[in-house]
Formats: C-alpha cells, structure tokens, sequence
C-alpha cells in the first residue's frame, strides 16, 4: 500500500464513507503466516495468506474447516501475533486491537457478558469509547431495534436462543459504528431459517451503515451469497486460491439470487478450484494477488 | 408460593432441628448430672447470661474482630488472588508456596502470633485473616485463570480500559469462584473466632465460654455454645442472601444449561 493513500485517509472514527471509495485499499493483509509451536510438533495454521479489502466492502473468505480461518482473523485484529507478514489498517500496521473494529466471534454464546442483559452488553463497548450517555441509548436502542431484539433488551444471554444471542453479538458490533466488521463464521451454529434471516440482515446493515465488512465462512453458498468478493482459502497448508468478483446485482433474495444461473456458476467455479486444490493445484506467485 | 407450599418448606427447613431439640429436651429432662444439665435449665440460664451485659461485652466485640479479620481475608485473598491468576509465570513461583501455608492448620498460628502480635484485638483479627485468606486466595486464583478466552478476547477488542477489565471480566468472571472460597472461609474465620479467644483474652465469646467452663458453670457453659450455633447459621443466611444477589446470573444461567 502506497503511503500516499493513507494520509488521505480519513481517521478512524469516521464511519460516513461512500461506497464509490471501493477502489481504496483499507485493510492489507501481506505474507501473513502463523505457525503454532506445540510441545512435540508445530501446526502450520496459515502458510501465507495475502488479500487487500477496499473501503466500504463486503468481502467473504471462504474455507475448509480447520484451514485457519479464525487464526486469520485473530491476526487481522490484532489480538494473535503472526509469526510473519503484516496487517495494516489504514496503513498503520496491526499490532493490537486497533479503534474502529469490531469482531464477532465464532462462539457468540462465549463472547457475551453473562452477567450483563443483552442491552449492557450493546452498552459496555460504547461507554469504553466514552459516547456521551444520550448517544449511547440513541445507538443501543436502534442496534436491538435493527436485530429485531428490542423487546429482549434486559434478558440475559442464557436466557436467550443462540440466533438472538448472535443478534447481541451483531447489534454490540453495530453499535460500535466501528469502521471495519469482522465476521468469524457468525452464523455455523444456527438454523437454516435463522441463518437465511441473519445473512439478510448483515447485508441490510452493511449497506445502510457503509462499514467495511470481512465475513469468514466455510460455506461457499454464504460467501457468494453475501459478498462483493469471495476470497478462497486452501486446505492447510493455507495460501489464498484465488479472488473471486461477485457480479451478482446488489439487491440480493434468499430465493431469487439463490436460483439464479449466475449464482450456480459462481458457486460452481468456486467448489471447483476446491476439488482441484484438494488435489494438491496452488496458484503461481504471481497470480495470487489479482490486479 | 401457597401457603401450603411454604409450610411444607417449612417443615423440611425446621424438621430436624426441632427433632434433635426434642431429643436433647427429653434425654436430658430428669439429668443430675453436672456436665448434662437438662435443656431446660441451660435455656433458663440463656437469656441472664447473654442479653443482660455479655451481648456487648463479649458477643459484640467476636463479632467485630470477626468482621474485621473476615473482610481484611476477602480483600486481600481477591486482591492477590487476581494478581497471581492473571499471570501464568507468578502463579507457577507462588504455587508450591501458597499450597504450603494453606496445609498448616490455622490455629497453630495462635501462638505464633501471640509472640509478636500480643494479645490484643490486632493478634485476633490477625489470626483470622491469615486462617481464612487460603480458600478465597487459591479460589480467586482459579476463577481468575479459567475466565473464558473468547471473553478475554471480546475485552481486547472493545478496548476496555484497564479498570472495566477488572470489574467486568476478571472480578466478575471469577466471581463464582470467589464465593465459593468465601464461604468456606466464612466457617474457618468462625472457628479462629473463638479459638483465638480460647488462648490469652479479656473478653469474647470463646473467652466466656472457657471461663465458664473453669468456674463450672457448666449450663452457661452449654448456651454458649448454643448461641455460638445460632451465630454460625444466621451468618450462613446472611452469606446466602448476598450469593443470590451477587451470583444470580451465575445461578440462572446454571438452571438455564440443564
Ligand atoms: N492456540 C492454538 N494453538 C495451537 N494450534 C492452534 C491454535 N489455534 C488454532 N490452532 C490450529 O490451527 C489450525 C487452524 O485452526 P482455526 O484457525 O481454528 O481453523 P478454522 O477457524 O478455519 O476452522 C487447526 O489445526 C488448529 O488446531
Ligand atoms: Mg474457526
């Protein structure tokens, strides 16, 4: 990433960009590589994983379980050091938890506050950030609004289904009017109904907010449901496969953009460079980061 | 609740006690025996001995030096606790050490004690504290390490500052632990209670009761002990009230997993 661009870019807070901005690279993640070193033997989780997000966004990465999806989002959000490789946010480079990032976590259940109800939970990020106390209620209030949990606003967790406790999970991250989103698989362990309803709703929220939004998944479906790009990920050893545009027409439907041909060939290629992976196919150096 | 339902908790709650009440009433009811007055006379001698004087002389000044001693454990077995918990490197230097202290029975520290603390109230609630700081320290010490790791996460990445992590994750987080050792410490402080004033005192429940039982005044001697009891549960109950505060989400969310 070019120094030039990210002076111009605006600070952290600022949430109210455009979606014209896409071309503007706000997250880069270059060489990234993590290996665990175990007891006995060391796991190679990530062997090197390079992709860009662009301003306003809504990227999917999509790959098998156990490729390092979540080690990869742990080191895109500062909180796991990558044995090497960088990851720059508006080109300052990632070493902690930056501002203006929110993470939903794979176990939603766990990433809550037990002992805090569901609004408290929307709450407590926003009084970190020390948002006057009007604010905060005007932003928790419509964060449960637009997850359809207004009426379960002082439940706690536990007495919550998993789908409204994922909802928690979302509004607290949408209420954080955070500049980047990262999804980790929010949406494995729900019904499919609850999932169609959920995948609607980041979508809804992604377009009416502006975030930037990097969503992991290991269903190829939800990636090219969802996303403006799919990014597939390898089997470990995990390299990235390929970058796939998703030209599919922004007003999505559970049904219609489901059926359509163009779906079927995007899914269809997509599984395809699985299969071919799987027998052992990576992608030239040079081709592994599209222009 | 119905009526019906509470008497029938009633009944469960009161059942036994009033059982053994009985027992000891009736085996005890023609006793001449010097060291088993009957329960009647220790019950007669119940009120004059405690309500008149004593309850401020001696029962007031237990309670206070148990309280002292109680709430200077808490502090300092959470407030350390939290420290080593939170960093794997000084728990593994701390570990075999605290195991160590927490193995010697706490009322041989009496003695010790006694020899640079005196004999004054600082000696008792010494005592007390250092006998009951053990199960609040290793239980905060565990609560505090086995706080989720996707919670933790969650806290770093919201950014929260250093106070909020402490209240809300770590103190919070451990908090079910915490009671526990708390209320095993709550019975250990009881005992260094009365035992610390067993020893060299002026004044206390336990120093009444040795008096008592060296100037054979045996029936005085028993309600001591009795109100001793009475002591011990309604600190229970007062302990389990503050649990239900403190813990209910902790109580819910273990009936809402089964
Ligand atoms: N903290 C860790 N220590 C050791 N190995 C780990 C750790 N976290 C993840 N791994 C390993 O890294 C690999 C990728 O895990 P993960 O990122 O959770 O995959 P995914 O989210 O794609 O299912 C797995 O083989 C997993 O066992
Ligand atoms: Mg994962």
């Amino acid at each position: 990433m070019s120094t030039l661009e990210t002076a111009s870019a605006p600070p952290p807070q600022d949430t109210t960009m455009d979606h014209d901005a896409h071309t503007t690279p706000l997250l880069d993640v270059t060489g990234l590589r993590k290996v665990f070193a175990g007891a006995n033997r060391a796991v190679e989780a990530l062997q090197e994983v390079t992709f860009t997000v662009s301003r306003g966004e809504l990227m999917c990465l999509v790959g098998p379980s156990g490729c390092g999806k979540t080690t990869l989002l742990r080191c895109v959000s500062g909180l796991l050091a990558p044995s090497a490789g960088a990851v720059t946010l508006n080109g300052a480079p990632v070493t902690e938890p930056p501002r203006g990032m929110a993470v939903v976590f794979q176990e939603y259940g766990r990433s809550l506050f037990p002992w805090l109800t569901a609004w408290q939970n929307v709450e407590l990020p926003l009084k970190e950030k020390k948002v006057p106390r009007d604010e905060r209620k005007r932003l928790v209030t419509e964060a449960l609004d637009a997850v359809g949990l207004t009426d379960s606003r002082n439940a706690h967790p536990w007495e919550l289904s998993g789908g409204m406790q994922q909802r928690v999970a979302i509004a607290r991250a949408v209420a954080y009017e955070p500049q980047v989103l990262l999804m980790d698989e929010p949406f494995a362990a729900v019904d499919a109904q609850t999932r169609g309803e959920l995948e609607d709703l980041v979508r809804a929220l992604w377009q009416r907010l502006g975030v930037t939004v990097l969503f992991v998944t290991h269903d190829i479906d939800e990636a090219v449901y969802l996303g403006q790009r799919v990014v597939v990920l390898s089997a470990s050893p995990t390299v990235v496969l390929d970058d796939v545009a998703i030209t599919l027409p922004g007003d999505r439907d559970q049904i219609t953009t489901r059926s359509l041909p163009q779906f079927a060939e995007l899914r269809a290629a997509i599984y395809e460079l699985v299969q071919r992976a799987k027998n052992g196919y990576r992608p030239q150096p040079d081709t592994e980061r599209p222009a | 609740m119905t009526a019906v339902a509470w008497g029938r908790k009633f009944a469960i709650v009161a059942g036994l006690p009033a059982v053994l009440v009985a027992v000891w009433w009736f085996a005890t009811a023609g006793s001449t025996s010097v060291y088993w007055p009957p329960l009647s006379t220790v019950l007669e001698t119940f009120g004059p001995t405690w309500l008149e004087g004593r309850l401020a002389s001696d029962v007031l000044p237990s309670l206070l030096r148990l309280a002292a001693g109680y709430a200077l454990a808490l502090a300092l077995g959470t407030a350390l606790g939290t420290v080593i918990g939170s960093w794997p490197k000084v728990r593994a230097l701390t570990e075999p050490a605290l195991e160590f202290f927490r193995a010697i029975p706490p009322p041989v520290l009496v003695p010790i004690f006694i020899l640079f603390a005196g004999i004054g109230d600082g000696m008792k609630i010494l005592v007390i504290m250092v006998g009951s700081v053990w199960p609040i320290l290793l239980n905060t010490v565990e609560g505090v390490r086995s706080i989720d790791e996707v919670l933790r996460d969650t806290a770093r990445c919201y950014r929260f500052r250093r106070r909020t992590r402490l209240i809300q994750l770590v103190l919070r987080g451990a908090s079910p632990r915490i009671v526990t050792g708390a209320r095993q410490a709550l019975s250990i402080a009881i005992i260094l209670m009365v035992i610390s004033e067993m020893f060299a005192a002026t004044n206390g429940l336990g120093f009444s009761i040795v008096q008592f039982q060296r100037s054979f005044a045996i029936p005085q001697m028993w309600s001591g002990i009795i109100l001793l009891g009475l002591i011990g549960v309604a600190l229970s109950l007062i302990f389990r009230a503050c649990e239900a505060r403190i813990l209910a989400w902790y109580q819910g969310q273990r009936a809402a997993q089964r």
